[in-house]
């Protein structure tokens, strides 16, 4: 027998999507310049402040049970290794069959072949973050397999070759009358007489899919919560898309990160509460299922659950970074983000946008990959404050941007202003020489090569005509 | 596949080598317990587009008769007293059939209260999940001794081993501009019976 000493692994490279074809100021610079995204992005982001606060409101004790979540899921980074075992026997035990996936690759080389076994052509998918992190879509496409998006929001993802721009509602940057013309333009079979009234919009989505769930013997979802002591599954949701892709076919799939484990069935009446109204700002979602293996007579009569790595083990590595795996996807940091309203999803280049995307996305690729993603942020801490399970975003987006590797010039820079601010006398000429620099040279315009990346971004502030040395020497 | 078991918990013991202290997990939010207000579940179900009725129980019968023309599923331990006329029972019948029928009449296993949610756990009287989920119309009949008045009491009054759905209204939808339309793929109409 080998042994293997694993040591914490980032996300392989070449795969899924969790790195952007540009740098987040690059991205950022294009999607401010569509007017129309930017618009649906604050109608959206303001109407569900709003009913978010309104119904955070309602529970005297959501503080109490933010702090019960956060060490809730602190408890299950300290013991996970324990937890995932005891998950899977569970699992087992209940007649499902666990797989263990090291990264993106393999996780989608187990759906691949789960579902080639099935003789199934193709799958029906409930949304899930984790399935887009590792690109299975495009992972069965390639193995000639179908895979259909049954969200609404993804439907209309697909259906406009486009990209999630949000965690929990990844076509938020489309509006109804593009969600009509996109439908027109797809949908087979669609009523040529569509209109842009949100209820005939998602009635048309129900025909298009209705004959798909029942037709389609395999389905493939995520898993918002795993309960370690029953081996419960959990999957909370909208639409019933995900009921019928729980209940329907004969075998499921369900492709979780290991981070999503609980330690117990009690543990829920705390994320239930949690999860709904920092979400959708609902009191609870419509539709959520659980389930605890195989029920005989009822549901799938295969199951299988993958847990997923894919990097985890990496961002659980790190002290100071790992409470960024206790996050429970409800994008309410996204919702109260200055920068995210403005730039859209898009621009974070990942599945994981927004605040938790700029420090998500860097630890699982490693901080080299997405080295762009920490300076995302103007540090406000409204997502701190937003956060249900009260992840410091804000602190470890400071801890990642020292990780960041700065450019040499940068550096060297860096480190003579420290070597000089250490030493008064070098200090005061060299306040004398900058004082010349301002004589001799244009102000407001940035710094010289190479420094010029440090005042892209930022005004070199306007030198006053005396400093503080000589005002205090002459008075 | 076991290779790939070991190696994930040898990374995952290898991140934690700084020793994590285990938490203690404050539990000081409101337990379960607390007094059930039936006229707040009635306010959060019809918040959220379910119609409610009060009724007595050898109403059950003529109400749904009163909701609905067309074929009514059962599931095979509802009781018989409160079948319409001319239900029809789910024997194992094939998703086609249940699909026709014009609703779906079952009893539920929890109701809470302060969230207006609904929780089916697949006992006899409420059925496989199936039925429940391909007809239009979902009538739910409620005793007043199965409402709790928030998530942990139904937390702890629930088998996790049983196949559950939570259901809070509704099918719904937030995804166009993140408003709620109700109707997608689950029922588009639920009405409650609620005993008293």
């Amino acid at each position: 027998m080998t042994t293997f000493l694993g040591m914490p692994a980032t996300a392989p490279r070449g795969v899924g999507n969790l790195r952007g074809d540009q740098t987040f100021p690059e991205a950022a610079h294009d999607a401010l310049g569509n007017d129309q995204m930017r618009r649906n992005l604050r109608h959206a982001t303001t109407t569900i402040r709003g009913k978010s606060g309104k119904v955070i409101g309602e529970l005297p004790d959501w503080q109490r049970l933010r702090d019960a979540g956060s060490a809730i899921k602190a408890d299950v980074m300290a013991r996970l290794p324990f937890l995932l075992e005891q998950l899977e026997q569970n699992v087992t035990a209940a007649g499902g069959i666990v797989h263990w996936a090291a990264d993106a690759n393999e996780a989608n080389a187990i759906v691949t072949r789960l579902v080639k076994e099935t003789g199934s052509d193709r799958v029906i998918k409930v949304k899930s973050m984790a399935t887009q992190e590792i690109g299975l879509n495009e992972a069965l496409e390639e193995a000639g397999i179908a895979p259909v998006e049954t969200d609404l929001a993804e439907l209309i993802v697909q259906l406009g070759h486009d990209k999630p721009s949000h965690i929990l509602v990844p076509a938020i940057h489309r509006n109804r009358s593009e969600i009509r013309e996109i439908f027109l333009r797809e949908m087979p079979g669609v009523d040529p007489a569509l209109t842009d009234d949100p209820p005939v919009l998602a009635a048309a989505a129900r025909r298009y899919l209705r004959e798909t769930f029942l037709s389609t013997t395999v389905a493939v979802s995520g898993a918002n919560f795993a309960i370690a002591d029953t081996g419960t599954l959990a999957v909370v949701e909208s639409e019933g898309n995900g009921r019928m892709c729980l209940t329907l076919p004969d075998t499921l799939i369900t492709v979780m990160g290991i981070e999503k484990v609980l330690p117990t069935w009690q543990d829920l009446e705390v994320f239930l509460q949690l999860l709904p109204r920092a979400s959708t700002g609902e009191r609870m979602n419509p539709y959520t299922t659980m389930w605890t293996g195989v029920t005989p007579g009822d549901g799938p009569q295969n199951f299988h659950l993958i847990l997923l790595d894919n990097g985890r083990s990496a961002v659980l590595a790190d002290e100071a970074g790992r409470s960024a795996l206790h996050c429970i996807r409800c994008s309410a940091c996204l919702n109260v983000c200055p920068v995210y309203e403005r730039t859209g999803g898009h621009a974070y280049g990942s599945v994981y946008p927004g605040p938790i995307g700029a420090i998500l996305s860097p630890q699982l690729t490693g901080i080299e990959d997405n080295a762009s993603l920490p300076y995302a942020s103007s540090l406000c801490g409204a997502c701190f404050d937003a956060c249900p399970v009260k992840i410091d975003i804000p602190s470890i987006l400071v801890h990642l941007r020292n990780e960041v590797p700065h450019p040499r010039g940068e550096r060297a820079a860096m480190k003579a202003a420290a070597r000089i601010m250490d030493r008064p006398r070098l200090y005061a000429s060299a306040q004398r020489a900058a004082k010349l620099a301002r004589i001799a040279g244009r102000r407001g315009r940035g710094l010289p090569p190479p420094l010029t990346g440090w005042t892209a971004s930022r005004d070199l502030p306007e030198m006053p005509s005396q400093t503080f040395r000589d005002w205090w020497a002459a008075r | 596949m076991s290779a790939s078991r070991e190696l994930i918990l040898s990374r995952v013991r290898a991140a934690l080598r700084d020793a994590l202290v285990v938490p203690e997990v404050p539990r000081d939010y409101r337990p379960a317990g607390r007094p059930v207000d039936l006229d707040v579940l009635v306010d959060r179900l019809v918040d959220y587009k379910a119609t409610v009725h009060r009724i007595r129980e050898d109403e059950i019968a003529s109400t749904v008769e009163g909701l609905v023309s067309g074929a009514v599923l059962v599931p095979s331990g509802l009781p018989q007293e409160w079948r319409p006329a001319g239900a029809l029972v789910d024997d194992g019948l094939a998703p086609d059939r249940i699909a026709a029928a014009a609703a779906v009449l079952t009893a539920a296993a929890v109701a809470v209260a302060e969230t207006g949610t609904i929780v089916l756990d697949a006992s006899p009287d409420q059925g496989r999940r199936i039925i429940t989920l391909l007809p239009d119309v979902h009538i739910i009949v409620l005793r007043p001794e199965q409402v709790v008045a928030a998530v942990p009491d139904a937390v702890a009054r629930l088998d996790a081993r049983r196949p559950l759905t939570w259901i809070s209204g509704p099918s719904a939808t937030s995804d166009i501009e993140l408003n709620r339309v109700e109707g997608v793929h689950g029922p588009r109409n639920l009405h409650v019976l609620l005993l008293g």
